[in-house]
């Protein structure tokens, strides 16, 4: 349940019941995931396609899962 | 309890016993002219006791209880047993109050629409608001701003307010008509005198308004303005309501639909016309 607050995102975790505020690329991201899993390489492709990313950076790309993961945003599957 | 009251203050009814006569008395002459409670069920319960029961008469000392205590709460002597019961009000407001958004806020009303100002202890929330029922604004409260997440309206909680240290003066002077309580001095946040919200602010007690200004006044810089983006609203708002956490996504809601739906200023002021002048200004140009 995401909303624009201009500078950031808020966005509301039901499973959890806490408030994130997060900035690009992170809604960017979770958009792209949607419902459906995917691997790293899979969702870089998205993301590539979907924002015409010419210097798609993959480690950047990990780095940003893990701490999505972290705070309980995504999960493997 | 050996003596109790019954209150209702804007949308919450409340059940205060006391161990000593004084306190009760207090609060049933100051808000005398508030409406009676519908029936003896209350939203909260309020106790001001002894912590031993000699206490009651040898150096008495207030301990305050209630539907929600802070564990280890310094007892204050009898003499501040009305500051007490507020306090005790307050607290049982901060941690079990549910239906609304709870914001740290004082507000006031003109025309249907709401000023909201929040800020620290000392920011001049209670002063400012005191200052604009003078100049014809509606009180809707000084300590809590009530937000409804179905509606986004607030509601009104207009208890006594709070005014503190050089404000007491400042306000007699501007609304020399106004009832008060018993000066309290030397309390834990310095003198401390009860005003008495004027007859429309009890009278419209149960009217909600719309939001349509929302203030971050700072007292004592240089007189300033500036606007402060959604996000660091949002932010702020978080850390000024008590029951944010508690009301899940209800709260998200109502915080989210305030941020977006109202413009916020930070202001600096160094003196209270230099800042009615600019909330006059503000109100004008922005709500």
């Amino acid at each position: 349940m995401p909303v624009d607050l201009g500078e950031l995102i808020a966005l509301y975790h039901r499973p959890s019941a806490r408030t994130h505020l997060v900035g690009s690329p992170v809604p960017e991201i979770l958009d792209a995931l949607g419902e459906e899993a995917m691997d790293t390489q899979q969702l870089l492709d998205a993301l590539q396609r979907r924002y015409a990313l010419d210097d798609a950076d993959p480690q950047a790309l990990a780095a940003r899962l893990a701490e999505l993961e972290s705070v309980g945003l995504i999960r493997r599957a | 309890m050996r003596y109790r009251t019954l209150l209702k203050i804007g949308p919450v009814g409340f059940r205060i016993g006391s161990d000593w006569r004084a306190p009760i008395a207090a609060l049933d002459d100051l808000y005398r002219d508030y409406p009676r409670p519908d029936s003896d069920i209350a939203d909260f319960t309020v106790r001001l006791f002894a912590a031993r029961w000699w206490r009651r008469f040898l150096r008495p000392s207030v301990m305050i209880g209630g539907d929600y205590t802070i564990p280890d709460a310094a007892p204050l002597p009898l003499s501040m047993g009305l500051l007490a019961a507020e306090m005790g009000m307050n607290l049982q407001m901060a941690l079990g109050h549910r239906r609304y958004l709870l914001v740290h806020a004082s507000a006031v009303e003109r025309d249907g629409r709401a000023l909201l100002m929040t800020g620290m202890s000392g920011a001049g929330k209670s002063t400012l608001a005191a200052l604009l029922t003078a100049r014809g604004w509606r009180l809707m409260g000084d300590e809590f701003a009530l937000i409804d997440p179905e509606t986004g309206l607030v509601h009104a909680f207009p208890r006594l307010i709070s005014l503190k240290n050089r404000a007491i003066d400042e306000v007699h002077s501007a609304l020399p008509g106004g009832r008060v309580g018993p000066m309290l001095a030397d309390t834990p946040k310095g003198d401390l005198r009860h005003l008495v919200p004027d007859a429309r602010a009890i009278e419209a007690m149960m009217r909600p308004a719309t939001p349509a200004l929302l203030l971050f006044p700072a007292f004592g810089h240089a007189l300033a303005e500036r606007p402060v983006g959604r996000a660091e609203t949002f932010v702020r708002l978080t850390q000024a309501s008590t029951n944010f956490v508690l009301l899940g996504e209800s709260g998200f809601t109502a915080l989210s639909h305030l941020v977006n739906s109202v413009p916020v200023r930070a202001i600096d002021y160094p003196d209270t016309p230099g800042a009615i002048a600019l909330v006059d200004r503000l109100w004008e140009t922005l709500a």
